[in-house]
């Protein structure tokens, strides 16, 4: 079953084309990521995808509906974490994720969704005094407290610490694991290693490669790097073959390594491509 | 998971009521505005009690009882009219609409949560420039329950009218910052040319009375007066009466149009997303 399905899927401002001709399907229960550079169209797809913004053609369905025509039912299955945020300055942060829980039919408990953020001891400050990343930490709370079966997270990490990136990865695989559909954007592909099934990269608003983080781009079946001692370095569509016939050779092996290419490598090339 | 879609939602009402608790309590952390909106009539009512002190030659009307009947309906205005355009302009600002967009949180609930929070505000102001009235200018309170009952009536009317069409205002305003400028414009004018400032309103010229005749605030001067002032006072009016009916009608025909243009203009975002 599809969660999300998008087709042709456009959005114009002015003469500036922010999506152009995107293409997306995202399974119930996957978690999906959206790299791409700054600019590419991550947030203005998302946005749309939320009911957000309107497109200007395409199709697109959410959990069965369109989101242009959603209804307060429909919203209250989604979760929504936007690229930033800077409201309820005044209002301390147990205070705000009552409030919020308290418009879906079964919110998860407050103090509950404030410990698994990880701001349990901010709970009585006022969000106007949060640190950059205990601010997006609350914004996780938010998304995520009326127990909504998709949760769009544009961003999520942006200022969190390596230990708080680390506790949000665990919480996106408890969500994953609790049966939530996931998509998140993310500039950090590290992160998009950890978390997804399956991740595309768009650039200039139109998807140029899609796949899981082990396959995408031909990753897998990229050529490795096999190098070795005193400065010997060989591409090869098959290094165990390769190190055979040097092992066969005799050749000096101290200083051995075979290297794939990263996600990162992968990526940049997909976008060099593109540009 | 299937809970979700199988629990009922949580109704407007309920949603609209905390809606006005949590809006409550933001403004009141809001320091410099809840001193602005509610010190700032009382200050303009203790200058002009201070200054204009001569009684009228009618037994029973004192000048304080036309001020602080003026007052009141300057504060209702200002209270219910200015604080909801600012404050929906504020809240598409800071990303508050944006928030509530991505909940099951419907515009109606919205609104109620905002006239909910401008009623009480409004009624605050009230007991302030009553206080006022009554300490520092010896205003006699009327006794009379009928009195009260035009009170209580008129206060709906006219919170929920200028409440509604500050609603439909805040869609004319781009920014937070210039929203108080803005909509004080036509307040301001229309408090002059509806004879709130001026007593009695039949100095004004004839052709203002009948444009003033036309907007809400002119009634709700003239009804709040009808509250405060002895029924001898009606020879100051325009009509030669209190003419609560007309006041009932003009500022409920005002209700519907304020909905109207709220529903119609409401934005939940400033962009042109
Ligand atoms: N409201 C708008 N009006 C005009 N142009 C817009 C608007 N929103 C987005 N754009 C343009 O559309 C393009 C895509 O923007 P978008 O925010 O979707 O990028 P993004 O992939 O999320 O980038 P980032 O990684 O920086 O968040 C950009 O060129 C942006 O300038
Ligand atoms: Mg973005």
């Amino acid at each position: 079953m599809t969660a999300i399905n998008v087709r042709g899927l456009r959005k114009t401002y002015g003469s500036h084309h922010a999506v152009d001709g995107l293409d997306l399907d995202v399974e119930v229960g996957e978690v999906f990521a959206l790299l791409g550079p700054n600019g590419a169209g991550k947030t203005t797809t998302v946005e749309i995808l939320e009911g957000h913004r309107r497109r200007t053609s395409g199709e697109v369905t959410v959990l069965g509906l369109d989101p242009g025509h959603a209804d307060r039912h429909w919203r209250a299955r989604i979760g929504i974490v936007l690229q930033s945020t800077s409201d309820a300055a005044d209002l301390t942060v147990h205070e705000i994720v009552r409030h919020i829980g308290g418009c879906y039919p079964n919110p998860r408990g407050a103090a509950e969704v404030i410990d698994l953020v990880g701001l349990t001891d901010k709970s009585k400050a006022k969000v106007r005094t949060l640190s950059g990343g205990q601010r997006r930490r609350l914004d996780v709370a938010l998304g995520i407290v009326g127990r909504p079966e998709i949760v769009f997270l544009d961003e999520p990490t942006t200022g969190f610490d390596p230990e708080a990136r680390r506790q949000f990865w665990h919480l996106i695989r408890r969500l994953s694991a609790e049966g939530s559909t996931i998509l998140l954007t993310t500039h950090y592909l590290d992160e998009a290693e950890a978390l997804a099934d399956r991740l595309a990269v768009i650039a200039d608003g139109a998807i140029v490669a899609e796949g899981t983080p082990a396959t995408l781009g031909g990753r897998a079946t990229a050529e490795a790097v096999v190098s070795w001692s005193g400065g010997h370095r060989e591409h090869a569509a098959d290094p165990v073959a390769l190190i055979m016939r040097l092992v066969a050779e005799g050749a000096d092996l101290t200083g051995l390594t075979v290297t794939r290419p990263t996600l990162e490598d992968t990526y940049l090339a997909l976008i060099g491509e593109a540009r | 998971m299937t809970t979700t879609s199988l629990a009922p939602a949580v109704s407007t009402l309920t949603i609209g009521v905390r809606r006005g608790g949590i809006e409550l309590l933001q403004f009141m952390r809001d320091k410099t505005s809840l001193i602005f909106t509610f010190f700032f009539p009382a200050m303009l009512l203790l200058l002009f009690g201070a200054i204009f002190t001569d009684s009228y030659d009618l037994p029973g009307l004192s000048a304080a009882q036309v001020f602080t009947s003026s007052m009141i309906a300057y504060g209702v205005i200002s209270t219910s009219f200015i604080t909801m355009g600012v404050g929906i302009a504020t809240d598409r600002e800071d990303g508050t609409l944006k928030r509530l967009r991505g909940t099951p949180v419907t515009a109606t609930a919205y609104f109620l949560g905002k006239l909910i929070l401008v009623a009480a505000l409004t009624a605050g102001e009230v007991v302030v420039l009553l206080a006022v009235g009554v300490l520092v200018f010896d205003m006699p309170l009327p006794s009379e329950a009928g009195r009260w009952v035009t009170f209580a009536w008129l206060f709906v009317l006219s919170v929920t009218s200028c409440g509604l069409l500050g609603i439909a205002a805040s869609a004319l305003v781009r920014n937070s910052r210039t929203a108080g400028a803005v909509l004080n414009v036509p307040v301001v004018a229309l408090q002059f040319l509806s004879g709130v400032f001026i007593h009695p309103i039949t100095q004004l010229p004839d052709w203002m009375i009948t444009f003033a005749s036309v907007f809400p605030v002119k009634w709700m001067a003239q009804g709040f007066r009808s509250v405060f002032l002895p029924d001898a006072a009606t020879t100051f009016e325009a009509g030669g009466a209190w003419e609560h009916g007309r006041i009932a009608l003009v500022l409920g025909a005002w209700c519907v149009v304020g909905l109207v243009l709220c529903l119609t203009t409401f934005r939940w975002t400033s962009r042109r997303d």
